[in-house]
Protein backbone atom coordinates (compact mmCIF):
# COMPACT_ATOMS: atom_id res chain seq x y z
CA UNK A 1 0.00 0.00 0.00
CA UNK A 2 1.46 3.33 -0.91
CA UNK A 3 -0.40 5.09 1.88
CA UNK A 4 2.46 7.20 2.99
CA UNK A 5 2.25 9.50 -0.24
CA UNK A 6 -0.98 10.73 1.24
CA UNK A 7 -0.02 11.64 4.66
CA UNK A 8 -1.24 15.37 4.50
CA UNK A 9 -4.65 13.75 5.94
CA UNK A 10 -2.68 12.16 8.93
CA UNK A 11 -2.98 14.11 12.11
CA UNK A 12 0.29 12.37 13.25
CA UNK A 13 1.90 13.17 10.00
CA UNK A 14 4.38 15.03 11.14
CA UNK A 15 5.74 11.75 13.16
CA UNK A 16 5.50 9.61 9.88
CA UNK A 17 8.85 8.26 8.86
CA UNK A 18 10.23 9.83 5.63
CA UNK A 19 12.16 6.74 4.24
CA UNK A 20 9.52 4.29 3.62
CA UNK A 21 12.00 1.80 4.20
CA UNK A 22 11.64 2.21 8.19
CA UNK A 23 8.68 -0.09 8.88
CA UNK A 24 7.99 -1.13 11.84
CA UNK A 25 6.05 -4.46 10.93
CA UNK A 26 6.03 -5.50 7.71
CA UNK A 27 4.46 -8.29 6.23
CA UNK A 28 4.37 -10.31 2.50
CA UNK A 29 1.86 -12.80 1.31
CA UNK A 30 0.63 -13.98 5.05
CA UNK A 31 -1.36 -16.71 4.24
CA UNK A 32 -2.81 -18.56 7.68
CA UNK A 33 -4.73 -21.85 8.24
CA UNK A 34 -6.11 -23.12 11.17
CA UNK A 35 -6.34 -26.72 10.53
CA UNK A 36 -7.78 -26.68 6.88
CA UNK A 37 -9.62 -23.32 7.43
CA UNK A 38 -7.45 -20.37 5.70
CA UNK A 39 -8.09 -17.59 7.75
CA UNK A 40 -5.28 -14.95 6.30
CA UNK A 41 -4.98 -14.36 2.63
CA UNK A 42 -1.87 -12.77 1.54
CA UNK A 43 -1.58 -10.52 3.71
CA UNK A 44 1.09 -7.54 2.73
CA UNK A 45 1.19 -4.49 4.97
CA UNK A 46 3.71 -2.12 6.06
CA UNK A 47 3.04 -0.40 9.71
CA UNK A 48 5.01 2.83 10.45
CA UNK A 49 6.79 3.47 13.95
CA UNK A 50 5.42 5.39 16.68
CA UNK A 51 1.94 5.44 15.60
CA UNK A 52 -1.31 4.08 16.05
CA UNK A 53 -2.65 1.70 13.45
CA UNK A 54 -6.20 0.35 13.51
CA UNK A 55 -7.48 -3.09 12.58
CA UNK A 56 -10.97 -2.87 11.25
CA UNK A 57 -13.25 -5.03 9.63
CA UNK A 58 -16.81 -7.05 10.46
CA UNK A 59 -16.58 -10.01 13.21
CA UNK A 60 -14.85 -12.73 11.78
CA UNK A 61 -12.24 -11.40 9.54
CA UNK A 62 -8.78 -11.97 10.40
CA UNK A 63 -8.27 -9.11 13.19
CA UNK A 64 -7.41 -11.02 15.81
CA UNK A 65 -5.68 -13.55 13.80
CA UNK A 66 -3.44 -10.84 11.99
CA UNK A 67 -2.68 -9.67 15.36
CA UNK A 68 -1.65 -12.86 16.96
CA UNK A 69 0.59 -13.79 14.31
CA UNK A 70 2.67 -10.61 14.77
CA UNK A 71 3.97 -12.00 18.45
CA UNK A 72 3.48 -16.03 17.06
CA UNK A 73 0.96 -16.25 19.69
CA UNK A 74 -1.14 -17.97 17.04
CA UNK A 75 1.35 -21.36 17.95
CA UNK A 76 -0.61 -22.14 20.58
CA UNK A 77 -3.28 -23.94 19.41
CA UNK A 78 -0.74 -26.38 17.59
CA UNK A 79 -3.14 -27.12 14.27
CA UNK A 80 -2.29 -23.17 12.99
CA UNK A 81 -0.14 -23.13 9.60
CA UNK A 82 1.72 -19.70 8.63
CA UNK A 83 3.18 -19.22 5.77
CA UNK A 84 4.65 -16.10 3.91
CA UNK A 85 6.98 -13.35 6.28
CA UNK A 86 6.24 -11.47 9.11
CA UNK A 87 9.35 -9.09 9.26
CA UNK A 88 9.51 -6.97 12.80
CA UNK A 89 12.28 -4.36 12.86
CA UNK A 90 13.85 -5.77 9.78
CA UNK A 91 14.22 -9.46 10.92
CA UNK A 92 11.35 -12.45 9.95
CA UNK A 93 10.16 -13.63 13.09
CA UNK A 94 9.13 -16.89 11.35
CA UNK A 95 12.93 -17.76 10.89
CA UNK A 96 14.05 -20.79 12.80
CA UNK A 97 16.61 -18.97 15.01
CA UNK A 98 14.10 -16.29 16.30
CA UNK A 99 13.62 -16.93 20.44
CA UNK A 100 9.91 -16.71 21.79
CA UNK A 101 10.88 -15.20 24.86
CA UNK A 102 12.84 -12.02 23.00
CA UNK A 103 10.58 -11.73 20.24
CA UNK A 104 7.72 -11.31 22.82
CA UNK A 105 9.66 -9.17 24.64
CA UNK A 106 10.27 -6.29 21.83
CA UNK A 107 6.32 -6.95 20.98
CA UNK A 108 4.01 -6.79 23.69
CA UNK A 109 -0.10 -7.31 23.72
CA UNK A 110 -2.74 -6.16 25.66
CA UNK A 111 -5.93 -8.47 25.58
CA UNK A 112 -9.58 -8.02 24.73
CA UNK A 113 -10.51 -9.13 28.47
CA UNK A 114 -7.90 -7.43 30.94
CA UNK A 115 -5.67 -10.67 32.22
CA UNK A 116 -3.81 -9.27 35.13
CA UNK A 117 -2.08 -12.55 36.39
CA UNK A 118 -3.18 -13.78 39.90
CA UNK A 119 -0.49 -12.77 41.87
CA UNK A 120 0.39 -9.18 43.05
CA UNK A 121 0.07 -5.63 41.60
CA UNK A 122 3.77 -5.20 41.84
CA UNK A 123 4.74 -9.00 40.95
CA UNK A 124 2.78 -8.58 37.96
CA UNK A 125 4.81 -5.78 36.74
CA UNK A 126 7.88 -7.08 36.99
CA UNK A 127 6.83 -10.60 35.79
CA UNK A 128 8.49 -9.83 32.57
CA UNK A 129 11.62 -8.81 33.86
CA UNK A 130 12.11 -12.06 35.77
CA UNK A 131 11.61 -14.05 32.77
CA UNK A 132 13.97 -12.13 31.08
CA UNK A 133 16.67 -11.04 33.35
CA UNK A 134 18.72 -13.70 35.27
CA UNK A 135 18.44 -13.47 38.83
CA UNK A 136 21.42 -12.12 39.95
CA UNK A 137 20.93 -9.21 37.39
CA UNK A 138 17.56 -8.38 38.30
CA UNK A 139 18.48 -6.12 40.36
CA UNK A 140 17.85 -4.72 44.19
CA UNK A 141 14.80 -4.30 45.90
CA UNK A 142 15.19 -0.68 45.70
CA UNK A 143 15.99 -0.54 41.82
CA UNK A 144 12.86 -2.63 40.91
CA UNK A 145 10.65 -0.67 43.50
CA UNK A 146 11.37 2.21 40.94
CA UNK A 147 10.45 0.31 38.04
CA UNK A 148 7.50 -0.75 39.22
CA UNK A 149 6.45 2.71 40.29
CA UNK A 150 7.80 4.49 37.30
CA UNK A 151 5.43 1.89 35.35
CA UNK A 152 2.72 2.25 36.78
CA UNK A 153 2.94 5.88 36.53
CA UNK A 154 2.81 6.26 32.98
CA UNK A 155 -0.38 5.06 33.12
CA UNK A 156 -1.77 7.26 35.87
CA UNK A 157 -2.53 4.03 38.46
CA UNK A 158 0.46 4.97 40.90
CA UNK A 159 -1.56 6.70 43.36
CA UNK A 160 -4.18 4.25 43.25
CA UNK A 161 -2.22 1.66 44.29
CA UNK A 162 1.04 2.79 45.74
CA UNK A 163 -0.47 1.72 49.41
CA UNK A 164 -2.05 -1.54 47.96
CA UNK A 165 0.86 -3.04 45.74
CA UNK A 166 0.59 -6.69 47.85
CA UNK A 167 -2.71 -6.83 46.50
CA UNK A 168 -3.79 -9.25 44.14
CA UNK A 169 -3.83 -7.76 40.68
CA UNK A 170 -7.59 -9.04 39.92
CA UNK A 171 -9.01 -6.84 43.01
CA UNK A 172 -8.74 -4.12 40.78
CA UNK A 173 -11.36 -2.50 38.80
CA UNK A 174 -11.35 -3.46 35.07
CA UNK A 175 -10.31 -0.14 34.12
CA UNK A 176 -7.42 -0.67 36.56
CA UNK A 177 -6.33 -4.11 34.87
CA UNK A 178 -6.28 -2.92 31.77
CA UNK A 179 -4.12 -0.26 32.53
CA UNK A 180 -1.87 -2.42 35.00
CA UNK A 181 -1.69 -5.05 31.86
CA UNK A 182 -0.11 -2.04 29.80
CA UNK A 183 2.02 -0.86 32.41
CA UNK A 184 3.39 -4.34 32.79
CA UNK A 185 4.75 -4.29 29.49
CA UNK A 186 6.80 -1.39 29.60
CA UNK A 187 9.84 -2.54 31.49
CA UNK A 188 10.62 -4.66 28.64
CA UNK A 189 11.21 -1.59 26.79
CA UNK A 190 8.78 -3.17 23.95
CA UNK A 191 8.76 -2.00 20.58
CA UNK A 192 5.51 -2.78 19.62
CA UNK A 193 2.57 -3.15 21.18
CA UNK A 194 -0.20 -5.35 20.21
CA UNK A 195 -4.12 -4.66 21.17
CA UNK A 196 -6.83 -6.43 20.59
CA UNK A 197 -10.03 -4.58 21.31
CA UNK A 198 -8.37 -3.55 24.66
CA UNK A 199 -11.43 -1.19 25.59
CA UNK A 200 -14.58 -3.63 24.84
CA UNK A 201 -14.79 -5.04 28.67
CA UNK A 202 -14.54 -0.97 29.65
CA UNK A 203 -17.78 1.34 30.54
CA UNK A 204 -17.76 4.51 28.83
CA UNK A 205 -15.24 6.45 30.99
CA UNK A 206 -13.09 3.76 31.38
CA UNK A 207 -12.65 4.01 27.41
CA UNK A 208 -12.01 7.26 27.51
CA UNK A 209 -9.04 7.12 29.71
CA UNK A 210 -7.21 3.88 28.49
CA UNK A 211 -8.02 5.99 24.60
CA UNK A 212 -6.26 8.68 25.91
CA UNK A 213 -3.56 6.80 27.12
CA UNK A 214 -3.03 4.61 24.16
CA UNK A 215 -2.33 7.89 22.53
CA UNK A 216 0.07 9.26 24.81
CA UNK A 217 1.80 6.33 24.50
CA UNK A 218 2.24 6.17 20.91
CA UNK A 219 5.13 7.98 20.48
CA UNK A 220 7.62 5.65 21.62
CA UNK A 221 5.76 2.61 20.53
CA UNK A 222 4.39 1.17 17.15
CA UNK A 223 0.80 0.10 18.28
CA UNK A 224 -1.30 -1.94 16.34
CA UNK A 225 -4.85 -1.72 17.60
CA UNK A 226 -7.90 -4.03 16.91
CA UNK A 227 -11.13 -2.38 17.26
CA UNK A 228 -14.69 -2.94 16.22
CA UNK A 229 -15.77 0.44 17.33
CA UNK A 230 -15.95 2.73 14.32
CA UNK A 231 -15.62 6.06 16.49
CA UNK A 232 -12.46 5.00 18.77
CA UNK A 233 -10.88 4.28 15.06
CA UNK A 234 -11.58 7.65 14.10
CA UNK A 235 -10.49 9.14 17.47
CA UNK A 236 -7.49 6.92 18.27
CA UNK A 237 -5.85 6.00 15.31
CA UNK A 238 -3.35 7.24 12.71
CA UNK A 239 -3.56 4.81 10.18
CA UNK A 240 -6.68 2.15 9.69
CA UNK A 241 -6.71 -1.23 7.73
CA UNK A 242 -9.96 -2.54 6.70
CA UNK A 243 -9.60 -6.35 6.07
CA UNK A 244 -12.24 -8.31 5.13
CA UNK A 245 -12.86 -12.08 4.58
CA UNK A 246 -8.88 -12.76 5.63
CA UNK A 247 -8.13 -10.24 2.90
CA UNK A 248 -6.66 -6.39 3.44
CA UNK A 249 -8.80 -4.40 1.73
CA UNK A 250 -7.43 -0.94 1.84
CA UNK A 251 -4.84 0.81 4.30
CA UNK A 252 -5.05 4.56 4.25
CA UNK A 253 -4.13 6.82 6.73
CA UNK A 254 -7.60 7.41 9.27
CA UNK A 255 -9.51 10.68 8.49
CA UNK A 256 -8.77 9.39 4.41
CA UNK A 257 -10.02 6.07 4.77
CA UNK A 258 -13.24 7.29 6.57
CA UNK A 259 -13.77 10.65 4.68
CA UNK A 260 -12.66 9.16 0.92
CA UNK A 261 -12.28 5.59 0.94
CA UNK A 262 -10.70 4.32 -2.21
CA UNK A 263 -12.88 0.72 -2.09
CA UNK A 264 -16.32 0.02 -2.52
CA UNK A 265 -16.20 -2.72 0.01
CA UNK A 266 -14.90 -0.05 2.98
CA UNK A 267 -17.16 2.67 2.00
CA UNK A 268 -20.28 -0.05 2.77
CA UNK A 269 -18.55 -1.27 5.87
CA UNK A 270 -18.30 2.85 6.85
CA UNK A 271 -21.34 3.99 5.95
CA UNK A 272 -23.50 0.53 7.57
CA UNK A 273 -21.90 1.49 10.88
CA UNK A 274 -22.62 4.68 10.42
CA UNK A 275 -25.30 5.38 8.01
CA UNK B 1 -62.66 -34.40 21.87
CA UNK B 2 -58.83 -35.30 21.40
CA UNK B 3 -57.64 -32.42 23.00
CA UNK B 4 -60.30 -32.60 25.89
CA UNK B 5 -58.69 -36.37 26.45
CA UNK B 6 -55.25 -35.09 26.67
CA UNK B 7 -56.08 -31.95 28.93
CA UNK B 8 -57.57 -34.61 31.20
CA UNK B 9 -54.70 -36.93 31.62
CA UNK B 10 -52.56 -33.69 31.67
CA UNK B 11 -54.89 -32.65 34.71
CA UNK B 12 -54.61 -36.39 36.34
CA UNK B 13 -51.04 -36.43 35.95
CA UNK B 14 -50.39 -33.26 37.79
CA UNK B 15 -53.23 -34.25 40.25
CA UNK B 16 -50.92 -37.39 40.98
CA UNK B 17 -47.46 -35.30 41.22
CA UNK B 18 -49.37 -32.83 43.35
CA UNK B 19 -49.85 -36.17 45.87
CA UNK B 20 -46.36 -37.46 45.34
CA UNK B 21 -44.53 -34.48 45.70
CA UNK B 22 -44.55 -34.86 49.55
CA UNK B 23 -43.54 -38.34 49.06
CA UNK B 24 -40.57 -37.05 46.49
CA UNK B 25 -39.41 -34.11 49.34
CA UNK B 26 -39.87 -37.36 51.93
CA UNK B 27 -37.69 -39.71 49.93
CA UNK B 28 -34.59 -36.76 49.09
CA UNK B 29 -35.13 -35.44 52.77
CA UNK B 30 -34.21 -39.20 54.28
CA UNK B 31 -31.62 -39.76 51.41
CA UNK B 32 -29.52 -36.35 52.58
CA UNK B 33 -30.16 -37.40 56.55
CA UNK B 34 -29.26 -40.71 55.97
CA UNK B 35 -25.59 -40.22 54.81
CA UNK B 36 -25.42 -38.00 58.13
CA UNK B 37 -26.93 -40.90 60.15
CA UNK B 38 -24.83 -43.63 58.50
CA UNK B 39 -21.81 -41.60 59.55
CA UNK B 40 -22.92 -41.03 62.81
CA UNK B 41 -23.88 -44.89 63.20
CA UNK B 42 -20.18 -45.90 61.60
CA UNK B 43 -18.65 -44.06 64.78
CA UNK B 44 -21.30 -45.05 67.37
CA UNK B 45 -20.62 -48.87 66.42
CA UNK B 46 -16.62 -48.73 66.47
CA UNK B 47 -16.60 -46.59 69.45
CA UNK B 48 -19.41 -49.50 71.00
CA UNK B 49 -17.11 -52.11 70.06
CA UNK B 50 -14.09 -50.94 71.79
CA UNK B 51 -16.12 -49.23 74.75
CA UNK B 52 -14.95 -51.65 77.38
CA UNK B 53 -11.39 -51.38 76.82
CA UNK B 54 -11.34 -47.86 76.00
CA UNK B 55 -11.14 -46.53 79.98
CA UNK B 56 -8.23 -49.52 80.92
CA UNK B 57 -5.84 -48.62 77.89
CA UNK B 58 -2.22 -47.82 78.74
CA UNK B 59 -2.51 -44.87 76.13
CA UNK B 60 1.12 -44.03 76.99
CA UNK B 61 1.99 -47.51 76.14
CA UNK B 62 0.06 -47.74 73.05
CA UNK B 63 1.11 -44.85 71.46
CA UNK B 64 5.35 -44.86 72.66
CA UNK B 65 5.79 -48.16 72.63
CA UNK B 66 6.57 -50.90 69.92
CA UNK B 67 5.29 -54.17 71.62
CA UNK B 68 2.24 -55.22 69.86
CA UNK B 69 1.39 -58.99 71.68
CA UNK B 70 -1.91 -59.80 72.07
CA UNK B 71 -1.70 -63.50 72.46
CA UNK B 72 1.97 -64.19 74.36
CA UNK B 73 3.71 -67.31 74.21
CA UNK B 74 3.68 -67.34 78.21
CA UNK B 75 0.58 -68.74 78.81
CA UNK B 76 0.91 -66.51 82.21
CA UNK B 77 2.48 -63.15 80.82
CA UNK B 78 -0.14 -60.10 80.14
CA UNK B 79 -0.80 -59.15 76.55
CA UNK B 80 0.72 -56.07 75.50
CA UNK B 81 -0.76 -53.15 73.28
CA UNK B 82 2.38 -50.93 72.17
CA UNK B 83 1.06 -49.94 68.93
CA UNK B 84 3.90 -47.51 68.13
CA UNK B 85 5.59 -49.76 65.11
CA UNK B 86 2.25 -50.10 63.51
CA UNK B 87 1.35 -46.14 63.87
CA UNK B 88 4.81 -45.70 62.55
CA UNK B 89 4.23 -48.55 59.36
CA UNK B 90 1.05 -46.29 58.48
CA UNK B 91 3.32 -43.18 58.51
CA UNK B 92 6.31 -44.23 57.03
CA UNK B 93 3.82 -46.06 54.25
CA UNK B 94 1.97 -42.72 54.11
CA UNK B 95 5.51 -40.86 53.68
CA UNK B 96 7.06 -42.60 51.29
CA UNK B 97 3.94 -43.43 48.58
CA UNK B 98 3.49 -39.66 48.87
CA UNK B 99 7.09 -38.94 48.22
CA UNK B 100 6.73 -41.29 45.29
CA UNK B 101 3.06 -40.31 44.17
CA UNK B 102 3.17 -36.78 44.34
CA UNK B 103 5.84 -35.59 42.14
CA UNK B 104 4.94 -38.22 39.61
CA UNK B 105 0.93 -37.30 39.58
CA UNK B 106 1.86 -33.68 39.28
CA UNK B 107 4.37 -34.30 36.45
CA UNK B 108 1.51 -36.34 34.54
CA UNK B 109 -1.34 -33.87 35.71
CA UNK B 110 0.93 -31.03 33.94
CA UNK B 111 1.79 -33.10 30.91
CA UNK B 112 -1.58 -34.47 30.27
CA UNK B 113 -3.68 -30.92 31.18
CA UNK B 114 -0.60 -28.68 29.23
CA UNK B 115 0.78 -30.66 26.68
CA UNK B 116 -0.55 -33.55 25.46
CA UNK B 117 -2.91 -32.71 22.68
CA UNK B 118 -5.85 -34.41 20.90
CA UNK B 119 -6.22 -38.40 20.90
CA UNK B 120 -2.93 -38.43 23.16
CA UNK B 121 -4.58 -36.44 25.63
CA UNK B 122 -7.62 -39.00 25.46
CA UNK B 123 -5.76 -42.28 25.91
CA UNK B 124 -3.77 -41.07 28.80
CA UNK B 125 -7.08 -39.96 30.19
CA UNK B 126 -8.71 -43.31 29.96
CA UNK B 127 -5.29 -45.27 31.21
CA UNK B 128 -5.22 -42.83 34.38
CA UNK B 129 -8.98 -43.74 34.95
CA UNK B 130 -8.04 -47.54 34.37
CA UNK B 131 -4.90 -47.07 36.99
CA UNK B 132 -8.07 -46.43 39.32
CA UNK B 133 -9.96 -48.74 38.27
CA UNK B 134 -7.36 -51.83 39.57
CA UNK B 135 -8.63 -53.29 42.59
CA UNK B 136 -6.25 -53.28 45.75
CA UNK B 137 -6.03 -56.86 45.86
CA UNK B 138 -4.73 -56.88 42.51
CA UNK B 139 -2.01 -54.15 43.44
CA UNK B 140 -1.06 -56.61 46.60
CA UNK B 141 -0.57 -59.15 44.25
CA UNK B 142 1.93 -57.48 42.15
CA UNK B 143 3.34 -56.10 44.84
CA UNK B 144 3.98 -60.28 46.27
CA UNK B 145 4.62 -61.98 43.41
CA UNK B 146 5.97 -59.37 40.46
CA UNK B 147 7.71 -56.08 42.39
CA UNK B 148 9.30 -58.18 45.14
CA UNK B 149 11.82 -60.20 43.47
CA UNK B 150 12.39 -57.23 41.35
CA UNK B 151 13.43 -55.48 44.67
CA UNK B 152 15.39 -58.20 45.68
CA UNK B 153 17.55 -58.29 42.47
CA UNK B 154 17.62 -54.58 41.89
CA UNK B 155 18.51 -53.24 45.38
CA UNK B 156 20.17 -56.61 46.75
CA UNK B 157 18.27 -56.86 49.29
CA UNK B 158 16.72 -59.72 51.11
CA UNK B 159 13.66 -58.96 51.66
CA UNK B 160 11.62 -58.24 49.03
CA UNK B 161 8.53 -57.06 51.13
CA UNK B 162 8.90 -54.17 52.61
CA UNK B 163 8.69 -50.40 53.10
CA UNK B 164 9.50 -49.45 49.75
CA UNK B 165 7.44 -52.51 48.43
CA UNK B 166 4.01 -50.97 50.16
CA UNK B 167 4.74 -47.60 49.17
CA UNK B 168 5.03 -48.28 45.80
CA UNK B 169 1.80 -50.02 45.45
CA UNK B 170 0.21 -47.48 47.69
CA UNK B 171 1.75 -44.54 45.58
CA UNK B 172 0.56 -46.75 42.50
CA UNK B 173 -3.13 -46.62 43.86
CA UNK B 174 -2.62 -42.80 45.04
CA UNK B 175 -1.84 -41.60 41.76
CA UNK B 176 -4.84 -41.75 39.12
CA UNK B 177 -5.96 -39.77 42.59
CA UNK B 178 -3.60 -36.97 42.17
CA UNK B 179 -3.20 -36.96 38.81
CA UNK B 180 -7.36 -36.78 37.99
CA UNK B 181 -7.82 -33.43 40.82
CA UNK B 182 -4.57 -32.25 39.53
CA UNK B 183 -5.56 -32.40 35.78
CA UNK B 184 -9.23 -30.73 37.18
CA UNK B 185 -7.40 -27.96 39.29
CA UNK B 186 -5.31 -27.12 36.31
CA UNK B 187 -7.26 -26.92 33.57
CA UNK B 188 -9.55 -24.36 36.32
CA UNK B 189 -7.12 -21.95 35.37
CA UNK B 190 -8.33 -19.37 32.85
CA UNK B 191 -6.71 -19.62 29.64
CA UNK B 192 -5.63 -15.94 29.83
CA UNK B 193 -3.48 -16.48 32.53
CA UNK B 194 -1.51 -18.84 30.04
CA UNK B 195 -1.65 -16.18 27.58
CA UNK B 196 -0.63 -13.55 30.02
CA UNK B 197 2.21 -15.01 30.69
CA UNK B 198 3.72 -16.55 27.49
CA UNK B 199 3.03 -12.96 25.83
CA UNK B 200 5.43 -11.38 28.68
CA UNK B 201 7.63 -13.52 27.09
CA UNK B 202 7.43 -16.63 29.70
CA UNK B 203 8.81 -20.03 28.42
CA UNK B 204 6.18 -22.52 28.89
CA UNK B 205 7.92 -23.91 32.00
CA UNK B 206 8.11 -20.48 33.40
CA UNK B 207 4.31 -20.16 32.87
CA UNK B 208 3.46 -23.56 34.57
CA UNK B 209 5.34 -23.15 37.68
CA UNK B 210 5.15 -19.31 38.01
CA UNK B 211 1.45 -18.91 37.28
CA UNK B 212 -0.51 -21.75 37.18
CA UNK B 213 0.75 -23.80 40.15
CA UNK B 214 0.33 -20.36 42.10
CA UNK B 215 -3.04 -20.48 40.58
CA UNK B 216 -4.44 -24.08 41.17
CA UNK B 217 -2.68 -24.21 44.17
CA UNK B 218 -5.73 -25.33 46.55
CA UNK B 219 -6.83 -27.92 44.32
CA UNK B 220 -2.91 -29.57 43.93
CA UNK B 221 -3.21 -29.52 47.73
CA UNK B 222 -6.61 -30.92 47.99
CA UNK B 223 -5.20 -33.29 45.51
CA UNK B 224 -2.43 -34.36 47.51
CA UNK B 225 -4.26 -34.56 50.64
CA UNK B 226 -6.62 -36.64 48.96
CA UNK B 227 -3.42 -39.19 48.15
CA UNK B 228 -2.19 -39.10 51.56
CA UNK B 229 -5.89 -40.05 52.64
CA UNK B 230 -5.46 -42.90 50.23
CA UNK B 231 -2.59 -43.91 51.49
CA UNK B 232 -3.83 -44.00 55.33
CA UNK B 233 -6.77 -46.07 54.70
CA UNK B 234 -5.16 -48.70 52.23
CA UNK B 235 -5.35 -51.95 53.44
CA UNK B 236 -5.27 -55.46 50.98
CA UNK B 237 -2.19 -54.15 49.09
CA UNK B 238 -0.16 -52.74 52.35
CA UNK B 239 -1.02 -55.74 53.82
CA UNK B 240 0.34 -58.55 50.96
CA UNK B 241 3.55 -56.35 50.32
CA UNK B 242 4.77 -54.26 53.53
CA UNK B 243 6.20 -57.53 55.22
CA UNK B 244 4.17 -57.13 57.81
CA UNK B 245 6.29 -57.25 61.05
CA UNK B 246 6.03 -54.16 63.46
CA UNK B 247 9.06 -52.53 63.61
CA UNK B 248 10.60 -49.14 63.10
CA UNK B 249 11.85 -50.12 59.68
CA UNK B 250 13.94 -48.23 56.84
CA UNK B 251 13.03 -48.24 53.50
CA UNK B 252 14.31 -51.70 53.00
CA UNK B 253 12.51 -53.36 56.06
CA UNK B 254 9.41 -54.94 56.85
CA UNK B 255 6.80 -53.19 58.44
CA UNK B 256 3.40 -53.31 58.87
CA UNK B 257 0.14 -50.93 58.93
CA UNK B 258 -2.20 -50.36 61.22
CA UNK B 259 -5.48 -51.48 58.38
CA UNK B 260 -3.11 -54.31 58.14
CA UNK B 261 -3.40 -55.18 61.20
CA UNK B 262 -6.78 -55.12 61.68
CA UNK B 263 -7.47 -57.15 58.71
CA UNK B 264 -5.50 -59.62 59.81
CA UNK B 265 -5.39 -60.21 63.04
CA UNK B 266 -9.26 -60.37 63.53
CA UNK B 267 -9.69 -63.62 62.77
CA UNK B 268 -7.35 -64.92 65.70
CA UNK B 269 -9.88 -62.75 68.15
CA UNK B 270 -13.36 -63.74 69.67
CA UNK B 271 -15.75 -61.47 69.52
CA UNK B 272 -15.57 -59.10 72.49
CA UNK B 273 -12.44 -60.64 73.49
CA UNK B 274 -9.43 -57.49 75.06
CA UNK B 275 -7.58 -58.47 71.52
CA UNK B 276 -10.59 -57.31 69.77
CA UNK B 277 -11.76 -54.45 71.68
CA UNK B 278 -7.99 -53.29 71.01
CA UNK B 279 -8.14 -53.67 67.38
CA UNK B 280 -10.82 -51.54 67.14
CA UNK B 281 -8.88 -48.90 69.35
CA UNK B 282 -6.72 -48.85 66.38
CA UNK B 283 -9.69 -48.23 64.32
CA UNK B 284 -10.87 -45.93 65.91
CA UNK B 285 -7.47 -43.69 65.68
CA UNK B 286 -6.88 -44.53 61.88
CA UNK B 287 -10.81 -42.93 61.84
CA UNK B 288 -9.52 -39.56 63.75
CA UNK B 289 -6.83 -39.63 61.11
CA UNK B 290 -8.90 -39.88 58.12
CA UNK B 291 -11.49 -37.54 59.67
CA UNK B 292 -8.65 -34.52 59.69
CA UNK B 293 -7.58 -35.07 56.86
CA UNK B 294 -10.73 -35.03 55.11
CA UNK B 295 -11.88 -31.43 57.15
CA UNK B 296 -8.68 -30.24 55.93
CA UNK B 297 -9.17 -30.85 52.26
CA UNK B 298 -12.39 -29.83 52.31
CA UNK B 299 -11.22 -26.64 54.22
CA UNK B 300 -8.70 -26.50 51.40
CA UNK B 301 -11.21 -27.16 48.45
CA UNK B 302 -13.48 -24.06 49.91
CA UNK B 303 -10.61 -21.71 50.13
CA UNK B 304 -10.47 -23.00 45.93
CA UNK B 305 -14.38 -21.97 45.48
CA UNK B 306 -14.23 -19.02 47.68
CA UNK B 307 -11.29 -17.84 45.34
CA UNK B 308 -12.69 -18.38 42.27
CA UNK B 309 -16.48 -16.94 43.07
N1 LIG C 1 -8.29 -21.06 17.13
C1 LIG C 1 -9.03 -21.08 16.02
N2 LIG C 1 -9.29 -22.24 15.40
C2 LIG C 1 -10.01 -22.28 14.28
N3 LIG C 1 -10.53 -21.21 13.67
C3 LIG C 1 -10.31 -20.01 14.23
C4 LIG C 1 -9.54 -19.88 15.44
N4 LIG C 1 -9.48 -18.56 15.77
C5 LIG C 1 -10.19 -17.92 14.81
N5 LIG C 1 -10.69 -18.76 13.89
C6 LIG C 1 -11.47 -18.41 12.71
O1 LIG C 1 -10.70 -17.52 11.93
C7 LIG C 1 -11.49 -16.46 11.44
C8 LIG C 1 -10.92 -15.13 11.90
O2 LIG C 1 -11.11 -15.02 13.29
P1 LIG C 1 -10.59 -13.77 14.12
O3 LIG C 1 -9.21 -13.51 13.74
O4 LIG C 1 -10.85 -14.07 15.54
O5 LIG C 1 -11.56 -12.63 13.59
P2 LIG C 1 -11.84 -11.19 14.18
O6 LIG C 1 -10.86 -10.91 15.28
O7 LIG C 1 -11.68 -10.28 13.02
O8 LIG C 1 -13.25 -11.20 14.67
C9 LIG C 1 -12.89 -16.72 11.93
O9 LIG C 1 -13.62 -17.32 10.89
C10 LIG C 1 -12.73 -17.65 13.07
O10 LIG C 1 -13.82 -18.52 13.18
MG1 LIG D 1 -11.23 -10.52 17.39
Amino acid sequence: MDSSTTSQANPAGASAPEGAGQMSIRTRDVDLFYGDFQALFGVSVDIKPNIITSLIGPSGCGKTTLLRSFNRINERYGNVTTRGTIEILGKNIYDADVSLPELRKSVGMVFQRPNPLPISIYENIIFGLRSHTPKPELGRRGDLDDIVESALREVQLWEVTKNRLKDRATTLTLEQQQKLCIARLLPLKPQVILMDEPCSALDADGIERVEELISELRERFTIVMVTHNMGQAKRASDECIYMYLGKIIEHAPTAELFLNPREEQTAMYIEGRYG
Amino acid sequence: MADGKTSSIRALGSRLLDRAEPLIKGVIYVSGWSSILFVAAIFFFIFKEAAPVLSSVDWGSFFFENRWIPNPADENKAPSYGAAGIIYGTFAITVVSMLIAMPLGLAAAVYISEFATGKTKEILKILVELLAAIPSIIWGFIGLVIMSPIIQWVFGVEVGVNLFNASLMVAFMAIPLIVSISEDSLRAVPDSYREAALALGASRWEMIYRVLFPAAKNGLLAAAMLGVGRAVGETMAVWMASGGTEQFGLLFDRVKAMTATIASEMKDTAHGDEHYQMLFVIGIVLLIICVIINVLSDLVIKGVKKKHS
